[in-house]
């Protein structure tokens, strides 16, 4: 083993004089803030969640400008109809009285059963849901005419269908038909008659009957110009999520139900986690027999029935049923939901007074406001946030809950709730109705819960990072 | 345990005072009259109404009428069915809503465990995927869309088939508790897969697991004896919430399929504003939570010795 010697040189202890090769940080440090959102960008269903709530948040505030439709305008051509572009609609006259077709009177004839049925049955002017107009040849002998209408091709004499009316001389060969017509094919018949029975033989005509509106009807519409003429064809309005069963715009009443649905949906949790967070906050703060006081009172509150207590307060405000109440839904709402955010900002605040960095900031005379926005404000935001966001779908669910058993809002308010409900009525003959509102509430539940699910992820450090 | 089992029943009972407390100041609170009636009704009339349900004494006196009644289990006569007293009522229609209650829970706590550990014991791969995904649908689809839904899927299969499998609507015989149990089970069914995952995914991680495994425990034996058991407990707190939950979402299944339960019985009295049924229906009701909750903490405590040692809170 050979002794290497050192033999110091002049110069070895002076400090180097380049610039020291220590580890270089090349990138801006993360706010709390940005770290959450990166860590949030990384969790796609979070992400889709978050653009669909925006979607949503748009298609409610800016929806009534982009459809400007009355949500309570009926159009009572087009009722529980399905996704449509709109019908097209024959214009036709103004409503006018009709004396009918006369001809000259023939002489009578003893046998009812032996009488001949009318020949030349024909429509006089084109058919529509405003009026069919019928006109037949008189029979020799006919005192009267019994006119029926069936909605398929009668197979018999006692097939005739609906009895609309007679005429009570042998010369009045016409009749007009305005009773709840639709835009489909009848069968019209008619019978000769003696003035007290009916012939066995009768006439049959099929009528293809037109969509139509009058004149007066379309232009108040602002469906045509002022050069529209009778007999154009219009087109009606389009229902891009169809009507319901008072033909009204499922997607007008959709827009404005988000109003309602969101605004409880969103302000509600607002405010009760608001209120929450400062009781609670407050409760865990004090400490002692103070918190323990304060936090009987969320034992009480949490402890009522919810719902019943909810439809309690509905009527204890003076809202009896059939009558809208949104703000007393959100006071209550709000009276009933803060105990869970203040037991949980309770347990965050008595959790972090025991932090060793809170004490050593009181140790050196932090005071009480320092504490709270430095220390407590900042640790529990995250928390605040998730529970906000779990809150709002809730709230959304107990909306539509209360206005599906009819004590929350009802009609004609639209909410997304009483939409279900009037919906259901339908359901197994118009399934749209139902569909649509149901789609909605879903939709946003579920964006609502992956974002808080995604907020929860991006927030707890430890899920991620590891430790 | 005696000693926490009193504790829980004594806030339990304060609790009850509270809830009916609350609910006879609600519903005194209501403005307009309670006998007030299409009908022009003779005074002399009105004042035997009023005797009969003593609205004729100050407030502080029907207050303690009230409750001395209530204290003997009297919630009194319904202001809209001649003569029918709501115990009656209560007797009548409450054990068809426990029934489809029971039902209803038992279906979620066996579904919501059993795909909540296959779910946590296939992590991440497909079967995990799909029951999180059909849980996913679960919790965000309202019930009385479930309801509604489910009323349009038997009518066409009914149809389709020629004969009726399970009636749309209607009650009295066992199939048709089905349906309505599966819907009113289903919102739950979903929350409790969630939850049973979550904590089945704590268990399987944890050292006696892994000694379980070591000592050469059979994979089945390691699951139900090890993993089940002790992943289930959370499952047992949240059943008193479930419960309230239960009671309430069978308002609308009781509703949707035309079930002669009390839920439906409340929400008529609610829109017919019938006072006394209101608040009969509503005591009876939260004291009934409170006790289902009491049980659930005494059930927690029994299983679970930790909780008991820590007392409340």
């Amino acid at each position: 083993m050979t002794e290497s010697h050192y033999a110091p040189r002049p110069g070895d202890f002076d400090p180097l004089d380049a610039a020291p090769q220590a580890q270089t940080v090349c990138r801006p440090p993360l706010s709390r803030v940005q770290a959450t959102w990166q860590r949030f960008r990384r969790n796609r269903s979070a992400l889709i969640s978050l653009g669909l709530i925006l979607a949503l948040l748009l298609f409610t505030l800016a929806g009534p400008w982009f459809w400007p439709v009355d949500p309570a305008r009926q159009d009572l051509e087009q009722i529980s109809r399905p996704p449509t572009l709109g019908k097209v609609a024959l214009l036709v006259a103004d409503d006018r009285p009709w004396h009918g077709s006369t001809a000259e009177p023939p002489p009578a004839l003893p046998d009812a059963t032996a009488l001949p049925a009318p020949t030349g049955l024909t429509i006089l002017e084109p058919a529509t849901t405003r009026s069919v107009r019928l006109r037949w040849e008189p029979v020799a002998g006919a005192a009267g005419y019994a006119i029926y209408r069936s909605e398929r091709p009668p197979a018999d004499r006692a097939d005739l269908g609906l009895p609309l009316g007679e005429t009570w001389s042998g010369n009045e060969v016409g009749y007009e038909d305005r009773l709840q017509l639709e835009d489909r094919s009848y069968y019209y018949s008619v019978v000769t008659s003696d003035g007290f029975d009916e012939s066995a033989a009768f006439a049959v005509v099929e009528v293809a009957v037109a969509q139509g509106i009058t004149l007066a009807d379309a232009r108040s519409r602002g469906l045509v110009g002022p050069d529209a003429a009778i007999g154009d064809r219009v087109r009606l309005e389009a229902h891009p999520l169809g009507t319901d069963y008072l033909g009204r715009d499922l997607l007008a009443r959709l827009i404005h139900g988000a109003r309602v649905s969101l605004f409880i949906g969103l302000a509600a949790p607002l405010l009760f986690v608001l209120l929450g967070t400062l009781y609670g906050g407050l409760a865990g703060y004090m400490g002692g027999r103070i918190d323990r006081a304060m936090m009987r009172v969320v034992d009480f509150v949490i402890a009522l029935p919810f719902l019943l207590f909810m439809i309690l307060f509905k009527i204890a405000f003076g809202i009896g049923p059939g009558e809208s109440g949104v703000l007393p839904m959100l006071v209550a709402l709000v009276l009933l939901s803060w105990p869970s955010s203040a037991r949980l900002v309770r347990g965050q605040v008595l959790q972090l007074r025991h932090e060793p960095y809170v004490q050593a900031a009181r140790l050196q005379g932090a005071g009480a406001p320092y504490l709270i926005r430095s220390h407590m404000l900042p640790n529990i935001l995250g928390v605040i946030l998730v529970d906000l966001t779990f809150a709002i779908p809730s709230a959304i669910f107990i909306e539509a809950f209360l206005s599906f058993i009819g004590m929350g809002v009802v009609p004609p308010t639209p909410s997304w709730g009483s939409l279900c409900n009037e919906g259901m009525n339908t359901m197994l003959t118009h399934p749209h109705e139902l569909f649509f509102p149901a789609c909605l509430i879903s939709t946003t539940v579920l964006a609502f819960n992956l974002l808080g699910d995604g907020l929860r992820d991006a927030l707890d450090v430890r899920l991620t990072e590891g430790t | 345990m005696l000693k926490f089992m009193l504790q829980r029943l004594v806030s339990g009972l304060v609790t009850v005072w509270f809830i009916a407390t609350a609910t006879f100041l609600a519903m005194h609170a209501v403005p307009g009259d309670p006998l007030l009636n299409d009908k022009a009704v003779p005074p002399e009339i009105r004042r035997n109404l009023e005797a009969r349900y003593g609205l004729d004494q100050p407030l502080p006196q029907q207050y303690l009428l009230y409750m001395g009644n209530m204290l003997q289990g009297d919630f009194g006569i319904s202001f809209t069915q001649q003569n029918r007293r709501v115990n009656d009522i209560i007797r009548a229609h409450f054990p068809v809503s426990a029934l489809l209650g029971v039902a209803a829970i038992l279906i979620a706590a066996a579904g919501g465990i059993l795909w909540g550990a296959l779910a946590a014991l296939y992590r991440n791969r497909l079967p995990d995927r799909l029951i999180m995904l059909l849980v996913v649908l679960g919790i965000s689809v309202p019930g009385f869309v479930f309801a509604a839904l489910a009323q349009l899927l038997l009518v066409n299969v009914n149809r389709w088939l020629g004969f009726t499998l399970l009636p749309v609507a209607g009650w009295g015989t066992p199939a048709h508790l089905v349906m309505p149990a599966l819907v009113l089970g289903l919102g739950l069914l979903a929350f409790l897969t969630r939850l049973m995952r979550s904590s089945m995914l704590e268990v399987i991680s944890a050292d006696y697991i892994r000694t379980a495994r070591a000592k050469g425990l059979s994979p089945l034996r390691i699951f139900f004896r090890h993993q089940l058991r002790n992943a289930i407990l959370p499952v047992i707190t949240v059943l008193g919430p479930a419960i309230a939950a239960i009671t309430t979402g069978g308002f609308v299944v009781e509703l949707v399929f035309a079930i002669p339960g009390l839920g439906r019985y409340f929400v008529q009295a609610v829109q017919q504003l019938d006072y006394t049924v209101i608040m009969g229906t509503t005591v009876f009701y939260g004291a009934f939570l409170v006790l289902m909750v009491i049980l659930v903490d005494i059930l927690y405590g029994i299983v679970d010795p930790r909780i008991r040692e820590r007392g409340h809170d």
